[in-house]
């Protein structure tokens, strides 16, 4: 997949550290302003789908191979689990926010309060980060010329049997 | 002793998480961690059935959190899915060999049954949606999964209704929200005793009837069903038609109905006609059917309306304020035809798939003669056959008795002439089936088709015993009171599920 | 009134998921009823001149959950924002695999006309 233009390259080569630490500090601040794993995950992801536009689906396949992103996936709702098993073991009830309970209370408004809430955005973005990634970059796969669109397809070595 | 309740969603899902990690180097561990769940799962709805419990999750308490209820209907259920998920499960282990993405497959079905079991537990409305549409978008994601030309134009169209039934859904419980203010059932139940149907509320009623009816295949609603199941892999039409309409559609519309808003006389003439539609409808477009699955799946319609009419006739004995002991034995009779239907139809599936892939077609006309080659195969789709159709020893005639019995003594004789009618249609469907299949000679093309071996003749030998001992489910009085009798008292009780749950 | 903007809206997204031929247009005529459906959901929350519902540090008593009574009076409920959030993440799940669907039937019958690929009938 060809890039875009020089300015294209450089301005977003600058840019795309911003819109990192953007979605970090929506994803960090989740109990305190609005924003939260989900919305913080749609950011980070979005900021490798500039990278694709720009340069390229081949650079950023570089940067964060396709099995990476797929074990970062599993790990962060595997991790999702275990937070919630393990409020079932320390406190008593599934899912409860044992950290708020029992151990590290922290104090109203400030960074750390709020229990497992921040640690579940955090897991939370794992998981759609990754997969809005995946998501993105498999549907860009599929590109069609003047050839019929399945020899195309049959002959791009790298679709496997993936929805 | 009885597992919390939230692990039924949690094994589930945990597994189908860490399946794809596992990638295609480790397909063996991987087949034996979704086994090795799935059997986990039946073991633990076995040992809850009779501790009802509600559970508070995340230790909020009612009104702020969500909760999750196991009663009787809901232990009905979760033992129904239990019992098909595990079979199916051990049936794709050697079928899923055609397919490449295995551990994909396997992960899809894990995160069906999770969302299965996760409508049957939930005592929340909006709960009870986000876990449909888990169970929802994994089925139509393994509707496609071979990725062949039918295979994607049939998930599409399952797709493209089945979303749309879902925002119907979605809508619905925004009007209710609106009206009530609160999102648990039992709250949603007192709410509407105090304030009576104004339009809102009989406007979400409607929608939800619309809604869950697609889900269920319900008659002006069927159209994705016939197109759906055949394409599936045989093990996933199994659990479609076995359990996934019935814990989508017919559990999530009757607990509406009866627990949360009640039953008045219009609605319970609207569950019998759409009933009897489909039951007459599903049978006499399954009659001419020449390929195996599809006139599967047309039955499945039918049987569906055999359910529905049952809970409707109960609904309308309610609403009239009849005798209750006839009210609770057309419910019994609709209960157990939902358990008998998910063992039966997911049998026959499990043998339709069991033939494709030993000969290779699906098509009636092109088979023949199966019997020699395939002694067991033939042998589980022949008890299949009779229980469906209603032949004395087996589970299906019990059901089919009870209702017949019950729309008789709701002096609905018409409707009691029609079901018999309907049921005779079903045995001559059958008749086609086993003679076109397996009777008549065997032709050249197929000379060197064999049995197939292992884990697939388990999983349809597990079922057909089933269907033998189901019947004792209905005969036996103690086995009755521990596993039916719950789920049509919950019923029953109407709206008095609310102070069951708030009390418990 | 604005309710029935709201449900006017779901009957045209409904209106395009049924009668077009195109397959994209009926994924996106599928996409307008979610979206209506959400848009209701926010709607049924809100409250005349109502504000946000974050707490300041004006509002609350410290660690203690004495909430200001003023704060309860004026805010909008915040539960429908909780479940549109989770409407989205659900919508966004089924767009993605209804667009994949689309791609790879593209690739098998070389067309989006629904008319065309009808493949299973009876």
């Amino acid at each position: 997949m060809k890039g875009m233009t020089v300015i294209v390259k450089t301005v977003s080569s600058w840019v795309k550290m911003l819109i990192f630490l953007f979605g970090i500090y929506i994803i960090l601040f989740g109990h305190l302003s609005p924003g939260g794993g989900f919305a913080g995950g749609v950011i980070l992801a979005s900021s490798y789908v500039l990278l694709m536009l720009a340069f390229g689906r081949e650079l950023v396949e570089r940067n964060l191979p396709l099995p990476l992103a797929s074990r970062l996936d599993c790990l962060g709702a595997f991790l999702f689990a275990l937070l919630a098993i393990l409020g079932l073991i320390v406190g008593g009830v599934f899912f409860v926010n044992f950290l708020y309970q029992k151990y590290l209370p922290g104090s109203t408004f400030h960074l750390v309060s709020g229990g497992t809430i921040p640690l579940s955005n955090i897991v939370i973005v794992l998981k759609v980060g990754a997969s809005l990634f995946l998501v993105i970059f498999m549907l860009s796969r599929f590109r069609y010329d003047s050839k019929g669109p399945a020899e195309k397809l049959a002959s791009d070595p790298t679709i496997g049997a993936k929805e | 002793m009885s597992a919390p309740l939230p692990v039924f969603v949690a094994i589930p899902l945990v597994t189908a998480f860490v399946l794809p990690a596992l990638g295609a180097r480790f397909k063996s561990l991987a087949t034996f961690l979704a086994n090795l769940a799935t059997i986990a799962l039946l073991v633990l709805a076995v040992m809850s059935v009779g501790h009802p419990q509600v559970y508070q999750v995340g230790a909020w308490s009612i009104p702020l959190g969500i909760n999750l209820v196991l009663d009787g209907l809901s232990s009905l259920m979760l033992l129904a899915v239990a019992v098909v998920s595990a079979a199916a499960m051990l049936f794709s282990v050697r079928y899923t060999e055609q397919y490449t993405a295995k551990t994909k497959y396997l992960s899809l079905f894990l995160l069906m049954v999770a969302g299965m079991n996760g409508v049957v537990l939930s005592g929340d409305i909006f709960n009870l949606y986000v876990f449909l549409e888990i169970a929802s978008i994994a089925s139509y994601a393994l509707v496609g999964f071979g990725c062949e030309h039918e295979e994607l134009e049939a998930s599409f169209k399952y797709m493209v209704l089945g979303s749309i039934a879902s925002a119907f859904i979605l809508f619905g419980i925004a009007l209710v929200y609106g009206n009530t203010g609160s999102l648990n059932m039992a709250y949603i139940a007192k709410a509407i005793q105090e304030l009576g149907m104004n339009p809102g509320l009989a406007f979400a009623l409607s929608l939800f009837v619309a809604g869950f009816g697609l889900k269920a295949a319900l008659v002006p609603f069927h159209a994705w069903l016939p197109d759906a199941h055949p394409s599936a892999p045989a093990p996933i039409s199994a659990m479609l038609s076995g359990v996934l309409i019935k814990a989508l559609g017919v559990y999530a519309l009757s607990r509406l109905i009866f627990n949360v808003f009640g039953v008045s006389v219009p609605v319970s003439w609207v569950l019998i006609a759409l009933g009897v539609l489909s039951m007459v409808i599903g049978v006499f477009l399954a009659v001419g059917q020449w390929d195996f699955k599809r006139l599967l799946a047309y039955h499945s319609i039918s049987q569906m309306g055999y359910v529905v009419l049952g809970i409707g006739i109960g609904a309308l004995i309610l609403a009239r304020q009849g005798n209750p002991l006839w009210a609770s034995l057309a419910i019994l009779g609709g209960l157990f035809h939902l358990a008998n239907h998910a063992v039966f139809k997911s049998l026959l599936f499990l043998t339709s798939g069991s033939v494709e892939m030993a000969t290779g077609t699906r098509q009636l006309k092109q088979m023949g003669g199966l019997i020699e080659r395939m002694p067991y195969t033939r042998a589980s789709c022949a008890i299949a056959s009779a229980a469906i159709a209603g032949v004395p020893p087996f589970n299906g005639f019990w059901s089919k008795m009870i209702l017949v019995v019950a729309a008789v003594q709701a002096r609905l004789y018409v409707l009691a002439a029609v079901t018999v009618l309907v049921s005779l249609v079903t045995l001559l469907s059958f008749l086609k089936v086993q003679r076109y299949v397996f009777l008549g000679e065997l032709p050249e093309s197929l000379q060197n088709t064999r049995e197939n071996k292992g884990s697939m003749l388990w999983a349809m030998a597990f079922l057909a015993a089933l269907c033998l001992f189901m019947s004792l489910l209905v005969l036996v009085p103690s086995l009755r009171n521990l596993i039916l009798q719950p789920a049509v008292d919950t019923l029953l009780a109407g709206v008095g599920y609310s102070a069951t749950i708030v009390k418990l | 009134m604005l309710y029935a903007l709201c449900f006017l809206l779901f009957m045209i997204g409904l209106y395009c998921a049924v009668v077009k031929k195109n397959m994209v247009k009926i994924v996106i005529g599928i996409m307008v009823m979610e979206y209506a459906v959400n848009l209701l959901l926010i709607m049924l929350g809100y409250r005349l001149g109502g504000t946000a519902p974050i707490l300041g540090g004006a509002d609350a008593d410290g660690v203690t959950k004495v909430v200001a009574a003023q704060f309860l009076a004026t805010v909008v409920d915040p539960l429908p924002q909780a479940l549109v959030l989770t409407s989205i993440v659900i919508s966004l799940g089924s767009l993605a695999l209804m667009i994949s669907i689309c791609i790879r039937t593209y690739a098998k019958y070389g067309t989006f006309d629904i008319t065309e690929i009808r493949r299973l009938r009876g």
